[in-house]
């Protein structure tokens, strides 16, 4: 009785450990990123392509003012509305203070500089597979913007999805920086992945997610339900989706859908940040999602 | 006298029913989606030769680009009566932002105004300049797009 008392109590302990192990929030395994010579030049591209702006700036802001990333924007969601903090220069309200360390830690592993867990809302599964060189470019960039001193306000989640830890679970399940597509037979198509996979964090919304959040990727780019509200977002993939290559790579440069109806939502944002882009990335975006065809 | 209240009375019911007839907006609904519909047949044009679909005409472009800042000139305000947002009626997905910042929504159409009269002004010159044209107008389309159109289902 006694004995069998002591073994559950250690079977216990031993979950509970367990337990604390998978939830526990794992930096970045980042290789000497210091080591790397910053290019701010090269960091615009990488937030324009991340699309860092199209959440953290005011819902209000246009021009000049989306450099301003002042937070604020409502992200509903099945889980709760999610309300998107200042990620400006400010040192106090911001992340001005942060350490290139922790910049990569936030934005690949989605752990913050005080060890908690963000949630996937910030889409660190998507950005997990950004590149050593880009971070520290994009890091360097973003230094650069203006500093604003809104506090961040609190998110909008019900129990039990207020336990940050069990993201922590979350994260063990659905992120890794695995490429989803395995095979790119050229440069163009790998650049291609690159920009849909990793920085325009595309499947975050035009793929199907479970029961649990986390991305259907065996549906991937199939299309899904518009978490803000009415209507559907679009299936990229074939036989649904049959634009030519130029057609979305000069949708992505204009706005302009093939019959000449032009992008609204969500996507104008994206298309204002890949207007920005060089053509070459717009041509590779492209030829990734013509290559989902073949498969 | 008695006649004549009646006569009042009546043409009140008469206008009244014609008021009523008239709040499912189906005039001015066919009207603003027409407009869209010609800004999307010459856009149609213009971005065509601009991709290299179509070849190049000076004289269809410059119809082309005229037609869409006649387009811009229509005054708005008498195709968007309030009460004719998406949420209230069915067949339009417009956003009642229209009217709760009526003057960013004018402002927005004005907008693509400017940026028809620039392509007005150069879809003349040649292929060449039809790329960055389109740019702009597009860019108009999209900024009002973004806030004031929901998304299709």
């Amino acid at each position: 009785m006694g004995r069998g008392l002591i073994v559950s109590a250690a079977a216990l302990a031993a979950i509970a450990a367990a337990g604390l192990w998978v939830t526990r929030a794992v930096p970045d395994e980042s290789s000497d990123l210091a080591a790397l010579t910053p290019d701010v030049a090269h960091g615009e591209q990488v937030f324009l392509a991340s699309g860092c702006a199209s959440c953290h700036a005011a819902d209000d802001a246009e021009g000049e003012a989306k450099l301003v990333l002042t937070g604020g924007h409502r992200l509903q969601s099945d889980f709760g509305t999610f309300v998107v903090p200042n990620i400006s220069s400010d040192p106090e309200h911001g992340i001005g203070d942060w350490t290139l360390t922790e910049f990569a830690d936030a934005t690949r592993a989605g752990v913050s500089p005080d060890g908690q867990h963000y949630y996937p809302a910030f889409p660190y599964a998507s950005y997990a597979r950004m590149t050593d060189q880009d971070i520290v470019d994009l890091w360097a960039y973003m230094q650069t913007l203006p500093a604003d001193a809104t506090p961040s306000a609190p998110h909008e989640i019900g129990f039990p999805f207020n336990i940050r830890r069990s993201v922590g679970v979350w994260k063990t399940l659905y992120v890794d920086d695995d490429w989803i597509v395995e095979d790119v037979a050229t440069p163009e198509l790998e650049r291609g992945r690159y920009l849909v996979e990793a920085l325009g964090h595309c499947g975050e919304c035009h793929t199907p997610r479970d029961a649990l959040g986390g991305l259907d990727t065996s549906a991937w780019l199939a299309g899904a339900p518009n978490p803000s509200g009415r209507g559907r977002i679009p299936d990229l993939s074939p036989p649904e989706f049959d634009w030519s290559a130029v057609d979305i790579a000069y949708y992505l440069e204009t706005g302009f859908t093939p019959d000449f109806d032009s992008a609204g939502g969500s996507m104008a944002d994206v298309v204002t940040n890949f207007s920005q882009l060089p053509e070459s990335d717009r041509a590779a975006v492209a030829a990734y999602i013509k290559a989902l065809s073949s498969e | 006298m008695k006649h004549v209240k009646t006569m009042v009375a009546l043409a009140a019911m008469v206008s009244g029913t014609a008021v009523y007839a008239q709040d499912d907006f189906s005039g001015q609904l066919k009207a603003r989606q027409g407009q869209f519909r010609i800004m999307a047949i010459n856009l149609g044009i213009l971005g065509s030769m601009a991709k290299g679909e179509m070849e190049y005409s000076a004289k269809a472009a410059q119809n082309a680009a005229d037609s869409l800042v006649a387009v811009s000139m229509v005054h708005q305000p008498p195709l968007w009566p309030e009460g004719s947002d998406g949420m209230a009626i069915d067949g339009t997905r417009a956003e009642a932002s229209i009217w709760d910042e009526n003057e960013d929504f004018l402002s927005k159409w004005a907008d693509f105004g400017t940026a028809a009269q620039a392509m007005q002004a150069s879809a003349g010159d040649g292929q060449d300049a039809l790329g960055p044209l389109m740019g702009q107008v597009g860019g108009t389309c999209k900024a009002c797009h973004d806030n004031h159109r929901a998304p299709a289902n």
